[in-house]
């Protein structure tokens, strides 16, 4: 059996970051299932939120700005102390970041270099070009080798094993040997990013099955806020993937079929830097309406960054610009690109405090896949990839404090018993039934698009619902081709399929229970948002029936009084 | 939408068969246009033959994990688009010059371990500021072709000394170096640049420019190598008008 004091599960930024945090003064293991330079934070391409007031245009901008935009923002869903303390952290950490070495983007003045983003009262966002994320991965990345971070690549945690009100560890497969590892740890802390695969429709890397949630959710641990999906605005059609925010940030126009720029009809002051939730909702209007354009892909509706010119295109969007020419044909310079919004993000998730504690001790954490909530019903551009990085940072001092004043015993037996179990598990998915994992999943996404998008109903989340419990019906009958437990990528999407299935029922369950139209979560039946009866979180726990039980919580509210969310 | 059955011959071999050699898989798949390889990957496996081993993650040519020898040439699978090579049959072949795991995983290992030898990671020796260290744009400037390596080995499949000597240190990883070198924060002492001084350094390197092919996001690692070809031999005249002392 394997020992670790820590373990972190995930190498994108959240646990290079916790583990970066921890491994000078403790036995730390970084598990993941790609090489941590693979994960999805290697994606993001606009930039990260602090108040630098490096902006010519910013020089008063404050970190309770920040937090003001930030809880405006969530649709007023956000803890806001929660909140407080990332934006506070922001500039310590974008700091932090730029002294190990990342190459952020440079103003003429040499510091670094913030641009306008949606939902943001100031021009905030750090970036650079638009490969931000590649460059701060990259950057931890690199302090965990000058660290020495003792990485274990390509195995994925199947399981978790919680006992007694306590963490125990994990249970991991080696992929490459195909050997199934019990591992005892002290503490551990889940890094494993967000879901967006289980929709049809994402921006998401195909790794992004969320399985980080699904896992804690099954071992007791509760979930929280997950009905918020958020849907990007713009995302390429055919692949969907991303056309960061920035393209707007830096100028560019949405229009449609008419050559209208048709947000003057919803948000005539912000226009496109409106946040994700209302961009989104307007294009889907717009092509519902009819004023999409029509391809054998999709209807789209046009991002045009022409009048930006061939310079700045080539100094700020140059990667935006390599995707288009790769992937559609097309060159921004001279043709408008053709989008429509995705599912790009999971505001929900581990159900989490500012300290990415849960209610099991030892268990944290941290990232797309914890919800603190910082976010609430809508995430602004630029918040995720602080998030990640705050709250990795302040998971690892949470999880040294809780080493240093507990005396903490482990129970092998039942880390071993789990074990066992996972090993019966794989038996039966590669030895009995006939579904194809794959037909499973594919039904599963198209519902997720079709029924949980941008604009819900009643009738449609029941549909939604009904389908999801037929397809765990079906799951119990799902075989694999090869009984060999090494570099089996279809085992372990089989096995990754049962927690998609379950993060969808509680995606529904909560949409259908939340009457109101709140960031994100938009029910065409309900279309206030009603804080007398829904300011609140949704917190869903696995029942003694095996079914997600639902309950609510409230949400810290410290200066900031909930209004009308203009802008 | 027009669709034309396409030809896959993929190479095969599990490493657990030690007396199985690698061999050939033919499967069919209906080609539309835009359909990359990486996506019929995913249909192969998906539908046809879910014991097809191949590494995949962003689909976007960001991540570097889908790097194989498509039809001759090395690229990214997901970039790739099937239709683009004027036949309709086409070969996939794990990356050069690594072990093979299984199909189209090869081990990584090598490539990582001369990445983690040239200290890939900014060096500083003065006290940071509090806020950050300043950097004008043209510096900035000058290390985003290093910057935007997405670590992906093509270059070190397509390279022909590694075959010959494995312990050659390789495209990717001098590019990593040259990206700290150029860096106006970095502070490495340039004694340190002696790690690479050799055959197994950039010496090794036969300039036969391959890598500069196989590179998707033109990196340009020979550029690297020449760069820092140049800050050696300008250190060591250094050295010797100074008479050996180590000056930095
Ligand atoms: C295309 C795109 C662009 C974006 N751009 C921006 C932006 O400009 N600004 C911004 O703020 N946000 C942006 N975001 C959001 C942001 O990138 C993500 O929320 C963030 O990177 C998530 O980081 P993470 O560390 O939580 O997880 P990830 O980077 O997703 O990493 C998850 C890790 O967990 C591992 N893992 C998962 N499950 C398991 C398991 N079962 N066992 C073992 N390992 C596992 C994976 O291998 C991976 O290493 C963008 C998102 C997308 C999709
Ligand atoms: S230099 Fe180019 S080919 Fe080599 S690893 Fe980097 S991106 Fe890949
Ligand atoms: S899948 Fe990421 S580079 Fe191809």
């Amino acid at each position: 059996m394997l020992y670790h004091d820590v373990l972190i599960v995930g190498g994108g930024l959240a646990g290079l970051r916790a583990a970066v945090g921890l491994c000078d003064k403790y036995n730390v293991g970084l598990f993941s299932k790609v090489h941590p330079i693979r994960s999805h934070s290697i994606a993001a391409q606009g930039g990260i939120n602090a108040a630098l007031a490096n902006n010519p245009e910013a020089k008063d901008d404050t970190w309770e700005k920040h937090t003001f935009d930030t809880v405006k923002g969530s649709d007023y869903l956000a803890d806001q102390d929660a909140a407080e303390i990332m934006c506070k952290e922001a500039s310590i950490i974008v700091y932090e970041m730029e002294h190990w070495g990342c190459p952020f983007s440079r103003f003429p003045d040499n510091s670094i270099a913030q641009r306008p983003f949606g939902g943001a009262g100031y021009p905030r966002t750090c970036y650079s070009t638009d490969i931000t994320g590649h460059v701060l991965l990259n950057t931890l990345f690199e302090r965990s080798v000058y660290k020495g971070v003792n990485i274990y690549s390509e195995y994925i945690v199947l399981a978790l094993v919680v006992g007694d009100g306590k963490c125990h560890g994990v249970i991991v497969l080696d992929q490459l040997n195909g050997r199934i590892i019990p591992v005892l740890a002290k503490a551990t802390l889940f890094a494993t990013g967000g879901y967006g695969r289980v929709y049809y429709y994402s921006t998401n890397a195909l790794t992004n099955t969320g399985s980080g949630i699904g896992i804690p959710y099954r071992a007791g641990i509760p979930i929280k806020d997950m009905e918020f999906v958020q849907f990007h605005p713009t995302s390429l059609i055919g692949t969907n993937i991303l056309m960061t925010e920035g393209c707007r940030g830096e100028g560019g126009y949405l229009v449609n079929n008419k050559g209208e720029r048709f947000m003057e009809r919803y948000v005539p002051k912000a226009m496109e830097l409106a946040p994700r939730d209302i961009v989104s909702r307007s294009i889907q209007t717009e092509i519902e309406e009819g004023r999409g354009f029509e391809s054998e892909l999709g209807n789209y509706i046009q991002l045009d960054l022409r009048h930006l010119g061939e310079k700045k295109i080539m100094e700020k969007l140059p990667g935006i610009r390599s995707i288009c020419l790769d992937f559609i044909g097309i060159d921004p310079i001279l043709e408008p690109i053709p989008i429509m919004p995705a599912q790009h993000y999971s505001m929900g998730g581990i159900d989490t405090d500012e300290k990415a504690e849960t209610i099991v001790k030892g268990f944290y954490a941290a990232g797309e896949c914890a919800c603190v909530s910082v976010h609430g019903a809508n995430r602004l551009g630029g918040n995720s990839l602080l998030d990640t990085i705050v709250f990795g940072k302040l998971g690892a001092i949470a999880i040294e404090e809780y080493l240093q004043t507990n005396e903490i015993k482990l129970d092998e037996k039942l880390v071993m018993g789990r074990k066992t179990e996972v090993e019966e598990t794989i038996k039966k998915l590669t030895h009995s039934g006939h579904e194809k994992p794959f037909k499973i999943l594919e039904e599963l996404r198209g519902t997720m698009s079709q029924y949980v998008g941008i604009f819900r109903t009643k009738e449609e989340l029941q549909l939604a619902f009904n389908k999801i419990l037929e397809l765990k019906e079906k799951y119990k009958h799902v075989k694999v081709s090869s009984p060999k437990p090494h570099m089996n990528y279809e085992l372990i999407g089989a096995i990754e399929l049962e927690y998609m299935l379950d993060i969808c029922h509680i995606i529904v369950l909560g949409a259908l229970l939340r009457e109101e139209s709140r960031g994100a979560h938009w029910r065409r039946d309900f279309p206030e948002r009603k804080d007398a009866d829904w300011l609140k979180h949704t917190v869903a726990t696995l029942g003694k029936d095996g079914e997600p039980s639902i309950s609510y919580k409230d949400v810290v509210i410290t200066r900031y009084t909930p209004m009308e969310r203009k802008y | 939408m027009r669709s034309d059955s396409y030809t896959f011959k993929i190479l095969r071999y599990d490493s657990t068969e030690h007396d199985r050699e690698p061999y050939f898989t033919s499967y069919r798949v209906r080609v539309i246009p835009g359909l990359t390889i990486l996506m019929v990957l995913l249909r192969i496996r998906d539908e046809i033959d879910g014991t097809l081993a191949f590494r995949s993650s962003c689909r976007s040519a960001v991540c570097g994990s889908c790097a194989m020898v498509i039809n001759g040439k090395i690229d990214l699978a997901c970039r790739t688009q099937a239709a683009s090579f004027g036949t309709d049959t086409i070969i996939l072949e794990p990356l050069p010059n690594l072990q093979i795991i299984k199909d189209l995983v090869v081990d990584m290992t090598p490539f990582w371990k001369m990445y983690e030898k040239i200290k890939p990671y900014l060096i500083r020796r003065n006290q940071n500021p509090e806020k950050e260290i300043p950097q004008t744009e043209e510096e900035r400037k000058r290390i985003d072709q290093y910057v935007n390596c997405i670590l992906c080995a093509s270059c070190y499949g397509a390279c022909p000394v590694p075959s010959k000597d494995p312990d050659y240190i390789g495209p990717a990883a001098f590019a990593k170096l040259e990206r700290f070198v150029l860096d106006s924060r970095d502070e490495r002492p340039k004694r340190s640049l002696e790690a690479v001084n050799d055959d197994k350094g950039v010496w090794g390197c036969d300039m036969v420019l391959r890598c500069i092919d196989a590179c998707p996001k033109d990196v340009r690692p020979t550029d690297s190598i020449v760069g820092l070809r140049k800050q050696l031999l300008k250190y060591k005249s250094k050295k010797i008008f100074s008479m050996g002392k180590d000056e930095d």
